[in-house]
Order: structure tokens, then C-alpha cells, then sequence
């Protein structure tokens, strides 16, 4: 509460002292707004995404595209109507440039429309609905992680190339628990020991283990986030079945979640388009500067994803001058994705979601810590299945 | 579906009710003594887990840790007791709804603010974290069966103080005749102190004993909240022997439920929709238990004596 009353006060005092200024200032600074969750339990995400802009805008040395960068961090508390309400008043009162964010697929479809319409770009560091990638595509709005499906589907062709004979797949009954689902059976085509949907936030997976392990399959595909992931994964270990099937997950094993997993989740597998240990330069530094910024914690998928984001404006910038007035040329340039990613090779489809390679990781103890590791690539240049349905090119 | 299972899955059940019996008990002593609503009973529970991380942080003993986190929920307890909880007992259920749900969103966000908002993680004690083979087929973790043990020790412990002592006595009476407990000469706030410090220690008990299988985070608290208060309301409010018997229904109910929901449905619809409509369903299925419940017997399957 504390650091809101703050923010709001520097926001405002921010408002004050540019409008004394007056917009005639050559080097304004560059405006960014950011959407993400801060409150209840899913804030660990979001303080990654946070944390992850922030290290960016720190290594450029406070500035994106040679311009002086003002981050307006906005919490949408995981509630759709907050987060529209911020973000108008991002786009509306605070004029940024650029909104980064959201978290969660619900939050971006709620701000897609009120943050594009006027012409400001919104960059996703993280929920990437399939609609926006196919259908409903936006000029203006870019992503710098995945398409929700994709990460599914990587376990999918994972199970199917592994010769896995009968997973039983697992997921919360709501919109992107049938997705992820749907996105591993995309990929695996062989017979399944059972699938069954829980009830979001379920504690107690007793019932549950009991019929993987009487179902005789061979593996578990599952798809829990936070809280969810950490309770199964320590039932699942604790039923003992670790040892006889094979742990397959989406968002259910990473550094947001190890903390709490620990032991519990070592040798599990899950399907990502990086890992903390993904072997290049540039991501070596981030990791090590991440580390060292925040006490410590290993970053996660929505540090680097958000910290991609950050490149990406600082890239687009200094193409076109450190001009945003011309959205023409700054999307123009956007497109091109000038920058060097933390995972590599990265390109923009014709959606404006990245094609990229995909790769099945795996937990492992670093010291006295737990992170993921790249095990095995399985997709290479990989472009998520609904750009077909957009009308960009 | 195979018998075995059905074995198995039954004893999940009874497994899963014992665990919310543990939850709900010190919520069953306030709520039903107290005539008090005490929303903020998750809150203390997810407080339990918490403290008991740090204490084994420091100790690196799950028992010292155990022990240390009671001893700071109770002082905790009392503290809020003092402070907030003791002003609210001559108010009416909405002012105690309002402030106890206050004190839900300041504990969460305090929880935060000392720890962190990352999940965290107590780890069950060495020696019993293995499984036993209980049958040919039915393999079954430890730990599960000490919570299994130290739910039917509470029950049992509860009971006892309850019926068979001189403080449950003054305690079924000040549930039902405060005045006149109070005319005899006992001091009836030191009563309802003693009373509210053992139910935030209680639900402390739960937080901690639970958290070996669960992600220790903040909010921890709130989704079992809503089930400990469907245990009292279809127990009978107030009455132990009801919350514990709710419990076990509950269990029973939701377990099986889950596991055979989409079975049963199989046999009078396509198997597509019925796995659509299995689990939502099964989800629902502790609830319309309780509703029905309340459409007969609007007192709880068990109501105390002298209340309904």
C-alpha cells in the first residue's frame, strides 16, 4: 500500500513538472507504462516481469533508445476491471509511449482495446491468447513471449517423439486449462491413460494420484500454475510415483515456483522457450546481474521475457531516431525485432508473435538453489498455429 | 472401476475430511461458544505455516518449530484478542464479518510484506517421509497418516476438554447462559480470551501440520476458509461431534466425487460430455450437500445442545 501511495505521489508529481515544462522539450522522457500483478499470491509473477523491465532500463543505463526512460508501474491486482481502469489512465492522463505487461491472458484481453485504439503499443511480456494471434491480430500490440499454446504443445511432441506409451494428462477446469490440454494432444497422437479437469485451487490431489497410479500410465502431463503446481508436485513425490512415471508440465515447474517445490521437483520436465541456463552471452550477464539486483533469486521465464521487451523498445528507438511520433515507422521497426534476445535467434510473425525455438527443460539443483535447465530442443523456428487466421502481413 | 480403488479412494476421502476437521475445529470452538464470526480463522491458519517455516529456518527441527510457531499463535491470538476481537463480541455478525475480514486482507498483505510473496516450503521431517505399503496395490505416504493421527488426537483431545472438564463446562454454559455464568461469578472475558487464544493455536495446528503438502503462500488461508465454514454450517454450529462428522462427509463426498463423478455419468451419457460435465459437477457436489442440508435440517446435521 505503502509503495502505491508512492508511485501515485511521483506519478503525479511527475505529471506537474512535465506540464510545467511543457511538450516543446526536445529529449522527453520516454514514457513506459507497466500492467502487471502485485497482489495476492500471483505477485511473484508479477514482481519478475517488474523486475525484469527495471534490470533492462538499469543495464541501458536508465535510458531506451538514447532516451531517459520513466517506468509508471501500475498494479492490476489480477482483476480485469482494475486493469482497464489503469491502464485508460496510463494511456489517457499519464501519455506513455509504450504499455508492458500483462501477466495474465484475462488482464490483456481486458486493456488490449483501451491501451491500442489511440495508437500506443502494448507489449506483452507474457499471456499470449490465441485470439490476438490469430483473428483478432493488433498492429499495435507485439509479444515478446509465446502464444499460450506453444508451451503445451512442446510437451506434446516431447511425449509423442519419446515414445511415451499412455500419459495421463491433467489441467484446472477453466478456458486455459482446456487449452493447454488441447494444445498437448495437438502434438501427441497415441492413447492417453485418462484426462481429467480439477477445480481451480484445489489443495488436496490424493484422489487424483491414486488414479494416475492405478491408471498404469507411464507418464503425467500436467498444467497447475503457482500455488497448484507446488501442492501436486509435493503430493506426487510424496505418493511416491516420481520414481515410476514420468513428470511432463507447462508453468507448473519454474523459478517462480521451485522456491517452494525444492527437492520435490528435481528431474521433472517442463516445456519452455528458455531456461536460466541457456548458453549465450547475452543471457549469462542477465542472469548473473539478476541474481545480484534481487537478493539473490534466480529469474524466471517473466524476468526475461519482460527484460526482451525492453530491448525490443530500445531497439525499435535508436531505428527510428528515438522518435515515437511516427507510429508507422516505429511499428515498421518494431517488426523488424532489432535486438539481441536473451534466448537467441527471435523473430516476429506475421502476428507480431515471436517465431522461436522451443525446448523441453528440466529441474536442477544450482548450489542450494533449483532451476530449470535446457535438456533437449524439440521445436526449431517454431510459429504458433493461429497466425494463419491474421490478416497482417 | 476397480474395487481396490474404491478402497483406496475412500480412505483419500476419509484422509481429506480428517484434514479439514483439523481446520475447521478451532473454528467450530469460536464460532459456536462465541456466538463470534471469525472470518480471519484462514488468515491464522496460513500465520501457523508461515511461523513455522521461519522457526525451522532457524532451528532446522520440524518438532521446535512446531512447538515454537503454537506458542507465537497463541501470543499472536491473544494479542488480536486484546486489540480488535474483544471490542466486537456485543456486535452484531455483519460489524464482526467486516472487521475480521479487515484483518484477513491486513495479515495477507502483512504475510507479504515479511516474507515475501514467493511460495515457500516446510519440509516433512526426515523419518517420516517415506510411504508405507498399507495393501498389494495401496501405497500411502506417511506424513499423511500423521495427519491422519493428530486430526483424530484433536478430536479426541477436544471432546475430553469439552464434556469432561471444569473449563468445558464453563464453557458450554458461557456458549449458552453468558449472563448467568457471569452472575455465578466466573469472569466470562477471561473465559472467551482463553477460548479465542486455543482456537487461533488450533488453526495454527492445521497450518502447520498441512503444510508439509501444501505450497506455504499468502491467501493460503481463504480458500479453506469457505470450506471449514460449509464443515460447520452442515455439522451443526457449535458442536464438535458435528464439525467432525461434517468433515468426514465432506471428504467422502468431494473425494469420491472426483474420482468416479465422470464413471457414473458415462453410463447415461456419451463419454465427451460427461467428461465436461463430470468435473464440474463434482466440484459443486460439497455444496448442494450443503444446501440441502440447510433445507432440512436448518441446524446442522449435529446442532449443539441448547442452541437450534
Amino acid at each position: 500500500m505503502a509503495n502505491k501511495l508512492l508511485m501515485s505521489v511521483a506519478a503525479a508529481a511527475i505529471m506537474v513538472a512535465s506540464g510545467a515544462q511543457g511538450p516543446a522539450f526536445a529529449q522527453e522522457k520516454l514514457k513506459i507504462g507497466v500492467v502487471t500483478t502485485l497482489s495476492g499470491p500471483a505477485a511473484v509473477l508479477g514482481q519478475q516481469l517488474r523486475n525484469g523491465l527495471q534490470l533492462a532500463v538499469k543495464d541501458n543505463g536508465g535510458k531506451l533508445g538514447g532516451r531517459e526512460v520513466e517506468l509508471i508501474i501500475q498494479d492490476d491486482e489480477l482483476k480485469p476491471d482494475v486493469a482497464v481502469s489503469k491502464a485508460k489512465a496510463l494511456v489517457d492522463r499519464d501519455k506513455v509511449d509504450f504499455v508492458v505487461g500483462p501477466i495474465f491472458s484475462n488482464i490483456l484481453v481486458a486493456i488490449m482495446k483501451p491501451v491500442t485504439e489511440g495508437g500506443t503499443i502494448l507489449i506483452s511480456p507474457n499471456a499470449g491468447t490465441s485470439n490476438f494471434a490469430g483473428k483478432d491480430c493488433n498492429p499495435n500490440f507485439f509479444v515478446t513471449s509465446y502464444q499460450n499454446d506453444q508451451n503445451h504443445e512442446v510437451m506434446g511432441k516431447y511425449a509423442q517423439d519419446a515414445g511415451i506409451k499412455k500419459p495421463f494428462i491433467m489441467a484446472p477446469n477453466y478456458p486455459a486449462g482446456k487449452d493447454s490440454l488441447s494444445g498437448f494432444k495437438r502434438f501427441y497422437k497415441g492413447e492417453l491413460a485418462d484426462e481429467i479437469y480439477v477445480p481451480l485451487n484445489q489443495l488436496d490431489y490424493s484422489a487424483e494420484l491414486s488414479k494416475i497410479a492405478a491408471s498404469g500410465a507411464d507418464a503425467v502431463f500436467v498444467f497447475l500454475p503457482g500455488g497448484m503446481g507446488v501442492n501436486f508436485v509435493k503430493q506426487f513425490r510424496q505418493a511416491g510415483l516420481a520414481d515410476k512415471v514420468k513428470f511432463l508440465s507447462a508453468f507448473t515447474v519454474d523459478e517462480s515456483t521451485l522456491p517452494a517445490q525444492k527437492e520435490a521437483a528435481l528431474g521433472f520436465f517442463g516445456g519452455a522457450n528458455w531456461a536460466p541456463d541457456l548458453d549465450n552471452p547475452q543471457n549469462k550477464k542477465f542472469v548473473a546481474g539478476y541474481e545480484k539486483e534481487y537478493g539473490g533469486a534466480i529469474p524466471g521465464s517473466y524476468a526475461f521475457q519482460a527484460y526482451d521487451a525492453g530491448l525490443l523498445i530500445d531497439g525499435a528507438l535508436k531505428a527510428t531516431g528515438g522518435k515515437t511520433d511516427n507510429k508507422d515507422a516505429l511499428r515498421a521497426a518494431m517488426k523488424k525485432a532489432p535486438f539481441t534476445s536473451l534466448r537467441g535467434k527471435f523473430k516476429f510473425g506475421n502476428n507480431n508473435y515471436p517465431i522461436q525455438d522451443f525446448y523441453q527443460v528440466k529441474v536442477v539443483q544450482v548450489g542450494d538453489k533449483f532451476a530449470t535447465s535446457i535438456d533437449k530442443k524439440v521445436f526449431t523456428d517454431y510459429q504458433d498455429p493461429h497466425a494463419k487466421d491474421c490478416s497482417m502481413k | 472401476m476397480s474395487f481396490t480403488l474404491f478402497i483406496v479412494q475412500t480412505l483419500n476421502g476419509l484422509q481429506f475430511g480428517v484434514l479439514l476437521f483439523l481446520i475447521a475445529a478451532g473454528l467450530t470452538l469460536v464460532f459456536g461458544v462465541m456466538d463470534f464470526i471469525n472470518l480471519a480463522h484462514g488468515v491464522q491458519y496460513m500465520l501457523g505455516a508461515y511461523l513455522a517455516v521461519m522457526f525451522y529456518a532457524l532451528t532446522g527441527s520440524f518438532v521446535l518449530a512446531l512447538i515454537l510457531a503454537l506458542i507465537a499463535a497463541l501470543a499472536f491470538g491473544l494479542l488480536l484478542e486484546f486489540t480488535v476481537f474483544r471490542h466486537l463480541y456485543d456486535r452484531d455478525h455483519l460489524e464482526q464479518v467486516i472487521a475480521t475480514f479487515g484483518i484477513i486482507i491486513f495479515l495477507n498483505q502483512a504475510v507479504k510484506v515479511v516474507w515475501g510473496a514467493a511460495p515457500l516450503n516446510l519440509p516433512i521431517p526426515e523419518a517420516l517421509a517415506g510411504t508405507v505399503q498399507l495393501m498389494p496395490g495401496l501405497v500411502y505416504p506417511v506424513w499423511r497418516l500423521v495427519i491422519i493421527a493428530s486430526g483424530l488426537i484433536v478430536a479426541l483431545m477436544l471432546y475430553l476438554l469439552v464434556s469432561r472438564t471444569r473449563v468445558g463446562m464453563l464453557v458450554r454454559a458461557g456458549a449458552t447462559h453468558a449472563r448467568i455464568v457471569s452472575a455465578l461469578g466466573v469472569d466470562i472475558r477471561r473465559l472467551f480470551m482463553i477460548v479465542f487464544g486455543f482456537g487461533t493455536m488450533l488453526a495454527a495446528f492445521a497450518g502447520v501440520m498441512i503444510a508439509p503438502i501444501l505450497s506455504v503462500e499468502p491467501g493460503m488461508g481463504d480458500s479453506v476458509l469457505i470450506l471449514a465454514f460449509v464443515v460447520i454450517v452442515i455439522g451443526g454450529i457449535g458442536s464438535m461431534r458435528g464439525a467432525f462428522m461434517a468433515a468426514l462427509l465432506i471428504g467422502l463426498v468431494d473425494t469420491l466425487g472426483r474420482s468416479f463423478m465422470i464413471d457414473i455419468l458415462r453410463l447415461v451419457m456419451p463419454p465427451s460430455p460427461a467428461r465436461t460435465v463430470g468435473p464440474a459437477i463434482a466440484s459443486m457436489l460439497i455444496y448442494v450437500l450443503m444446501a440441502l442440508v440447510l433445507y432440512f435440517r436448518p441446524a446442522g446435521l449435529f446442532p449443539a445442545k441448547g442452541r437450534s
